[in-house]
C-alpha cells in the first residue's frame, strides 16, 4: 500500500510558517497564498461552504428564538384554554393548541431552551469525555486500552434505568439530573468509535514518522490523529443529538428531569404520540424542530470537518 | 376401491350432521386483555386481566347472571343462620374438566390454601371474614383446622364467619374464593401455568398459553351448564400498546379490547364501539393532614371546591366519567338501593366562590401567605394532564401556587406510604359491592390511611357496621360516616371511574363486573 | 492471538462480575420491592413472602447466594410471573428478539452501507443530499413514533400488513424496519464520512490518476478501511438490538425479551433484572471481542499491545 507522502508533514502550518521564516523552500509551490492564522483559515473555508453557513445561521436563529421567543409570544407556556382544545394551526395559534388549550408555538419556543441546551451539553460531553477517552485508550493500546474499554463495557452493561431511578430518589428533580444521567452514558459510543479509528491510525507511517521525530504524544494526538478521526466524530456528534433529546424526554417522563408543565421538544413529541391520529400537529411541530436542529448541526459539522481537514488545506 | 369410497361417503355423512348441529363455526371471540398474566391460579391472582380469564376457567359457590345479579353457581342453594355467622352450602353435582366430581372438600382445600401463610396470597384478606381466617394467615394460630370452613360431606360445605357479613354472598363469586381440584394441586405447585396440567370447573378450559403472546380457551364439555354457553373458543391477545390494540380492532383482527387509547375515546363513543361500563372506583387527591396548612379542614375544602370537575371529565378524560360529588361511587347496590343514589350529593362539584371564602376564613385571602405545596403523581400522561389543569385552577381561583412532581410507580407508592407528600394523586377500585371497601380504609391507624386523617366519630360508625347483619342499620351508619368524611375532606374526590371497554356490535351478551373485569361467559357472536 | 483471546476472556468475566455486582446493589438501593403494591399486603404476609424469597437475609448473603446460583446458570424464579423462572423467560423471549434484531441489522447494513458509499462517491450531488436527508430523518424520528405510524399506516389505512403480533413473516417486516431505522442512518453516515476520508488520501488520488485497474484495487482497500467505524458501531448495537427493544416490541406486541429489561425494573422483579442484565453483558462483551478480532482481519497492522 502506497502512502508515500506523510500527510501531516508538508501541510502542518506550524512547520510551514517556520520554514518560511527560515527561508527554507517548502516541498510544494502551494505556499503562494498569504499566511494566515490556523483558526482564521478554518473560518475562511467554513464561510465558503454554503451548507455549513446555512447550518450555522439556523443554529443561531434557533438559539435566538429560544432566548427571546417566549417573551414575544402573547401566551405563556402554561396558559390553558378549555374552549380551544386540540386545535390545528390557525390565525390565533400558529402551531395550534394542545390537550389543555395551550399555545404550541410558545411551548415549542420554550422547549427549545431545554432541548438546545441538552444538545449542546450532550455534544460537549461527547467531545470532552468521549473523544479524549477513546483517543487515549486507542493510542495507549495494550493493558490500558483493555482496562478502559472494559470500563466502558461495565457502564454499558448496568441498566441505565436503575441508575436513573436512584438519581431521582437522591436528587431533586431538575435539569442537572438529566446532565448527570447523560454524562454517565452518553459518551460511550463516541469513545468506542474514536478508539477504533485511533487503533488503526497509530500504525500509519506518518505517526511513526512523527514519533521518530520526537513529537510529544499529546501533540501527535491533537495535531495528527484526532483531525484524521473527525469523520466519525462529527457523525456521532450530530446523530447523537436526537438521541439525547429523546433520552431527556424519557427521563422527564418518569420524573427525573424537568417537571410539568415545562416541556422540551422531546417530551412534547413523545407525549403527543398517543394523540397522533387525533392531533398530528402536536407531534409534527416539535418533531420538525428536532429534525431542523439536527440538519443544521449536521451541515455545520460537515463543514467544520471539511474546514479542519488537513488534507484540504491550501486546496480550497 | 368402490367399497372404500362408499365407506368414506357413509362416514362423512355420519359425521356431517354433527357439524351442522353445532352453533356457527364463527363463535370465536378474539379479545385483547392488555397484558400477560402473572398467574392464573385463582388464589394468587390479583389483576383484572387475570380475573377476566379466571372467571371463565373456574366457578365459585355463586356467580353473576347477565344482569349482574347474584345467582347460584357451584352451590345449588344455601342457608344462613339467624345470627348471620353460619352459612351452609349445598353443592350441585358438577364435574371438573377432567371428569372428577367437584366436592366440598375442594372448596375447603382451596380456601385454606388461600389463607396459607406459606402461599402468601395477596388477596388472602378476602377470606378474613372466615372465623380465624386472619389469625391463621398472619400466623397467630398454626392449626389450620381452626379456620371456619369445613366440608361436612362431599356436597355440603359449612362456613363459620368472624362477624355478620351480609355481603358474603357477593364475595363468594370472587376469584380468590374459587375451588381448585385438591388432587391435582397437591404436590404440583405449577399446575395453573400449563394447559397440560390445568384443571378447572368453569365454562371453558385452557387450551394454550404462549407467554407474552396469547391464551386460548375452549368450551368445557364437562361444565354443568355447558348448554347455556354459546362461544366455542376465546382467543386472548396481550397487546399492551393501546393504539396498536385499536388499530387491530379497527382492522378486524380483534372483536374487543380491555384497553383503549384515551385520545380516541370521544370518537369511539360516537361510533358506539366504546362502551363506558360502570366501575366502582374513585379518582382523588389525597391530602397529608399533618402538613400545614392541610391540617385545616377549611383549606382542604377550599382546594376541593376550586377544582372544576365537570371540565376535567368533559374535556380531559372524556370517557363518560361522572364528576365526583361524594366519595363512594354508584354501582354499590344493597337490597335494591344504590348507595350513592340514596346518599345523594355530599359536596358541590365546583364552587369557586365558596372555595375563595373558605380560604379567606382559614387566613389566606386570595392565597396570600399560602405556602407552595407539591402535587405528587405517578408517571402517566393522564395524571400529568389532570395535575396541570388543577394547578391552573388553583392558581386562577384561589391564587394558590403548587408545584408538580411525578415519580416512577414504586417510588411513588413508597413515598405515599412514608407520608412524604403534601398532596398525592390516588385512585381506589372497590373489591366487593359494599361501602365498606371504600370507607374502612380511613379509620384511624389503617395503613391505607396515608394522609393520617383521624376522626373518632367516623371510626365509631364504621366499626358499628361490622357488628350487625342488619343492612338497614349498616347502610345508615355508612351514610353518616360518609357525610362526616366529605365534610372534613381528608381527600378531594375528583371523578368516578368508568371501565373503558371496546367491542363490536356483533358481540352480544357481554356484561361487566363493576369491580373490574368484563364477564365473557354469556357472550355469543351475532352473524356478521 | 491465543494469548490475547485468553486474556480478553478473563477480562470479560471480570466485566460480567462487576456489572452484576453493581446492578445487584443498585437495585436493592432503590425504593420499592417486588411486593410493594397499592393494595398493600398485611405485614405478616409480607414477612412470609420475604422469608420465602430470602429477601430478609443480610445483603451480602443474598449477594453471595445469587453468585452461587449464577455460576450454576440458575437465574432464579421470577417474582412477578409466578410459574416462570428467569431461564424460561430468556429462553422464550430471546429467539424472538434475536430474529427481529438480525433482520433489523441486515436491513440497516443493506441500506446503510450502499447509501453511504454512493453519497461518498458522489459527494454534494443530489443523491448525496437525498440519502443524507433520509439518514437524518431516520435518526431523528424516534422508534416509538415510527412504530406507531407504521402500524397505523400499513395496518389500518393501507391494510396490507398485520398490525402487530407475531408468527408469520409478514409480522416481521414493519418492526424490523422501525427497529433498523436508527442504525441505518448512523451506518450510512459513518460509511459516507469514512469513505470520504479514505478516498481523499493521496494513494487513492494517485491510483485514480494512474487508471482503472488501480482504482478497483484501491477502492476495495479503501472500503476495507472505511468500514472500521461501522464495525465498531455494530458491536454494542448488535448486542442491544438482539436482546430486544422495549419500545418496538411493546408497540408491535411482539413476545420478545426486550420488554423484560424495562418492566422488570418497574416491577422490582429482582431476579429478572439480574438475569437480563447478566445476559446482556455476556452478549455485549462477546460482541466487542468479535469486533476487536474483526479489526485484526480488516487492518492487519492493528495491534492491541
Amino acid at each position: 500500500m502506497a502512502s508515500s507522502i506523510p500527510v501531516s508533514d508538508s501541510t502542518d502550518p506550524g512547520r510551514a510558517l517556520a520554514r518560511r521564516a527560515m527561508n527554507v523552500p517548502g516541498p510544494a509551490a502551494r505556499d503562494t497564498t498569504p499566511s494566515v492564522g490556523f483558526w482564521a483559515d478554518v473560518w475562511r473555508r467554513l464561510r465558503k461552504n454554503r451548507g455549513a453557513m446555512i447550518g450555522l445561521w439556523i443554529t443561531v436563529f434557533l438559539i435566538v428564538a429560544a432566548i427571546i421567543g417566549p417573551s414575544l409570544s402573547p401566551y405563556r407556556y402554561s396558559d390553558q384554554d378549555f374552549d380551544h382544545l386540540f386545535e390545528g394551526p390557525n390565525r390565533a395559534h400558529w402551531f395550534g393548541t394542545d390537550e389543555l388549550g395551550r399555545d404550541v408555538l410558545t411551548r415549542v419556543l420554550y422547549g427549545a431552551r431545554i432541548s438546545l441546551s441538552i444538545g449542546f451539553v450532550a455534544s460537549f460531553f461527547n467531545v470532552a469525555i468521549g473523544v479524549t477517552y477513546g483517543a487515549i485508550s486507542g493510542y495507549a493500546g495494550g493493558r490500558v486500552d483493555n482496562l478502559m474499554m472494559r470500563i466502558v463495557d461495565v457502564i454499558y452493561g448496568v441498566p441505565l434505568l436503575l441508575w436513573v431511578i436512584l438519581l431521582m430518589v437522591v436528587l431533586k428533580p431538575g435539569l442537572t439530573n438529566i446532565y448527570i444521567a447523560l454524562g454517565t452514558v452518553y459518551w460511550l459510543t463516541m469513545a468506542r468509535l474514536v478508539r477504533g479509528q485511533v487503533l488503526s491510525l497509530r500504525e500509519r507511517e506518518f505517526v511513526e514518522a512523527a514519533r521518530a521525530l520526537g513529537v510529544s504524544t499529546s501533540r501527535i494526538l491533537l495535531r495528527h490523529i484526532i483531525p484524521n478521526t473527525m469523520g466519525p466524530i462529527v457523525v456521532t456528534m450530530t446523530l447523537s443529538v436526537p438521541q439525547a433529546i429523546f433520552v431527556e424526554a424519557f427521563l422527564s417522563y418518569i420524573g427525573l428531569g424537568v417537571q410539568a408543565p415545562m416541556a422540551s421538544w422531546g417530551s412534547l413529541a413523545s407525549d403527543a404520540t398517543e394523540v397522533l391520529r387525533v392531533a398530528p400537529h402536536l407531534v409534527f411541530f416539535p418533531g420538525m424542530a428536532i429534525v431542523i436542529t439536527m440538519l443544521a448541526f449536521n451541515f455545520l459539522g460537515d463543514g467544520l470537518r471539511d474546514a479542519l481537514d488537513p488534507r484540504l488545506r491550501g486546496t480550497l | 376401491m368402490h367399497r372404500l369410497v362408499v365407506v368414506a361417503l357413509v362416514m362423512t355423512m355420519a359425521l356431517a350432521p354433527a357439524t351442522w348441529a353445532q352453533p356457527s363455526a364463527s363463535q370465536v371471540l378474539r379479545w385483547n386483555v392488555g397484558t400477560d398474566f402473572e398467574t392464573l391460579d385463582p388464589a394468587k391472582s390479583t389483576g383484572i386481566p387475570e380475573a377476566t380469564v379466571i372467571y371463565l376457567l373456574y366457578e365459585g359457590l355463586t356467580q353473576r347472571d347477565p344482569q349482574g345479579r347474584l345467582v347460584p353457581g357451584m352451590a345449588e342453594r344455601w342457608d344462613v343462620s339467624k345470627d348471620g355467622l353460619t352459612w351452609t352450602f349445598y353443592l350441585r353435582a358438577a364435574k371438573w374438566s377432567n371428569g372428577q366430581l367437584v366436592s366440598a372438600g375442594d372448596f375447603e382445600f382451596a380456601w385454606k390454601r388461600a389463607l396459607d401463610p406459606a402461599l402468601a396470597a395477596d388477596y388472602a384478606y378476602q377470606l378474613y371474614y372466615l372465623k380465624n381466617g386472619k389469625a391463621y394467615n398472619t400466623g397467630r394460630i398454626k392449626d389450620v383446622s381452626q379456620v371456619g370452613v369445613i366440608a361436612k360431606d362431599a356436597r355440603t360445605l359449612v362456613v363459620t364467619l368472624e362477624s355478620p357479613t351480609p355481603f358474603f354472598g357477593d364475595l363468594l363469586s370472587f376469584h380468590t374464593l374459587m375451588p381448585v381440584p385438591k388432587t391435582v394441586v397437591t404436590g404440583n405447585p405449577a399446575w395453573a401455568g400449563k394447559p397440560e396440567t390445568f384443571v378447572g370447573n368453569g365454562p371453558f378450559v385452557m387450551k394454550e398459553w404462549t407467554r407474552q403472546n396469547r391464551v386460548v380457551l375452549e368450551r368445557n364439555p364437562n361444565y354443568w351448564d355447558a348448554k347455556s354457553i354459546k362461544l366455542q373458543r376465546i382467543e386472548f391477545s396481550m397487546i399492551e400498546a393501546e393504539s396498536t390494540a385499536l388499530v387491530q380492532y379497527e382492522a378486524g383482527q380483534l372483536d374487543g379490547s380491555s384497553n383503549v387509547p384515551v385520545a380516541d375515546i370521544p370518537r369511539l363513543l360516537k361510533t358506539g364501539d366504546f362502551k363506558a361500563m360502570p366501575y366502582i372506583g374513585t379518582y382523588y387527591y389525597l391530602f397529608n393532614t399533618t402538613h400545614k396548612p392541610l391540617d385545616d379542614a377549611r383549606v382542604r375544602r377550599a382546594l376541593a371546591f376550586a377544582i372544576n370537575r365537570t371540565l376535567i371529565t368533559a374535556r380531559i378524560t372524556r370517557a363518560g366519567e361522572k364528576p365526583a360529588n361524594a366519595f363512594v361511587p354508584s354501582g354499590i347496590v344493597v337490597n335494591g338501593t344504590d348507595f350513592r343514589q340514596a346518599g345523594g350529593p355530599l359536596m358541590p362539584v365546583y364552587d369557586p366562590a365558596l372555595a375563595k371564602k373558605l380560604l379567606a376564613e382559614a387566613g389566606y385571602p386570595n392565597g396570600e401567605g399560602f405556602p407552595t405545596l407539591t402535587i405528587l403523581y405517578n408517571t402517566s400522561q393522564r395524571h400529568k394532564t389532570i395535575a396541570e389543569a388543577i394547578q391552573e385552577m388553583w392558581r386562577q381561583n384561589l391564587g394558590v401556587k403548587v408545584n408538580l412532581t411525578n415519580q416512577e410507580w414504586k417510588v411513588y407508592l413508597q413515598t405515599r406510604s412514608q407520608h412524604n407528600f403534601d398532596i398525592a394523586r390516588a385512585g381506589w377500585i372497590g373489591d366487593y359491592r359494599d361501602p365498606k371497601t371504600f370507607l374502612d380504609m380511613f379509620i384511624t391507624g389503617s395503613s391505607f390511611n396515608e394522609g393520617l386523617w383521624s376522626n373518632k366519630a367516623y371510626d365509631r360508625l364504621v366499626d358499628a357496621t361490622t357488628k350487625t347483619a342488619d343492612q338497614a342499620v349498616r347502610m345508615k351508619a355508612f351514610h353518616e360516616a360518609e357525610k362526616i368524611f366529605v365534610q372534613d375532606m381528608p381527600l378531594a374526590p375528583i371523578y368516578f371511574y368508568v371501565q373503558p371497554i371496546l367491542y363490536k356490535n356483533y358481540v352480544q351478551g357481554l356484561a361487566t363486573d363493576p369491580t373490574g373485569p368484563p364477564l365473557l361467559r354469556n357472550v355469543w357472536i351475532e352473524g356478521h | 492471538m491465543g494469548g490475547f483471546i485468553f486474556r480478553r476472556v478473563l477480562s470479560m468475566l471480570l466485566v460480567i462480575w462487576v456489572v452484576s455486582t453493581m446492578t445487584f446493589f443498585l437495585m436493592k438501593a432503590i425504593p420499592g420491592g417486588p411486593f410493594t403494591a397499592e393494595k398493600q399486603l398485611p405485614p405478616e404476609i409480607l414477612r412470609n413472602l420475604e422469608r420465602r424469597y430470602r429477601l430478609g437475609d443480610p445483603l451480602w448473603k443474598q449477594y453471595r447466594d445469587y453468585l452461587h446460583n449464577l455460576l450454576r446458570l440458575d437465574l432464579g424464579p421470577s417474582f412477578k410471573y409466578e410459574d416462570l423462572t428467569v431461564n424460561d423467560i430468556i429462553r422464550q423471549g430471546f429467539p424472538v428478539s434475536a430474529e427481529l434484531g438480525v433482520l433489523a441489522l441486515l436491513f440497516a447494513l443493506a441500506v446503510g452501507v450502499p447509501s453511504g458509499l454512493i453519497s461518498a462517491l458522489r459527494q454534494y450531488s443530489f443523491s448525496d443530499y437525498f440519502s443524507m436527508l433520509w439518514a437524518l430523518l431516520g435518526v431523528s424520528i424516534p422508534s416509538f413514533l415510527l412504530a406507531t405510524l407504521f402500524i397505523y399506516l400499513f395496518g389500518l389505512r393501507l391494510h396490507v400488513l398485520p398490525a402487530g403480533g407475531w408468527g408469520t413473516p409478514a409480522h416481521l417486516l414493519l418492526p424490523a424496519v422501525a427497529l433498523g431505522m436508527y442504525p441505518t442512518g448512523f451506518i450510512a453516515r459513518l460509511t459516507r464520512s469514512s469513505m470520504l476520508e479514505v478516498i481523499r488520501q493521496d494513494y487513492v488520488r494517485t491510483a485514480r490518476a494512474k487508471g482503472l485497474a488501480e482504482i478497483t484495487v484501491t477502492y476495495r482497500h479503501a472500503l476495507k478501511n472505511a468500514v472500521i467505524p461501522v464495525v465498531t458501531y455494530l458491536g454494542p448495537i448488535t448486542a442491544a438490538v438482539l436482546t430486544g427493544s422495549f419500545v418496538v416490541e411493546r408497540i408491535f406486541a411482539i413476545p420478545g425479551l426486550g420488554r423484560h429489561f424495562v418492566t422488570s425494573i418497574y416491577n422490582r422483579d429482582y431476579t429478572v433484572i439480574m438475569g437480563t442484565t447478566v445476559f446482556y453483558s455476556v452478549f455485549l462483551v462477546a460482541m466487542n471481542l468479535v469486533v476487536d478480532v474483526a479489526y485484526g482481519f480488516i487492518d492487519p497492522r492493528i495491534r492491541f499491545d
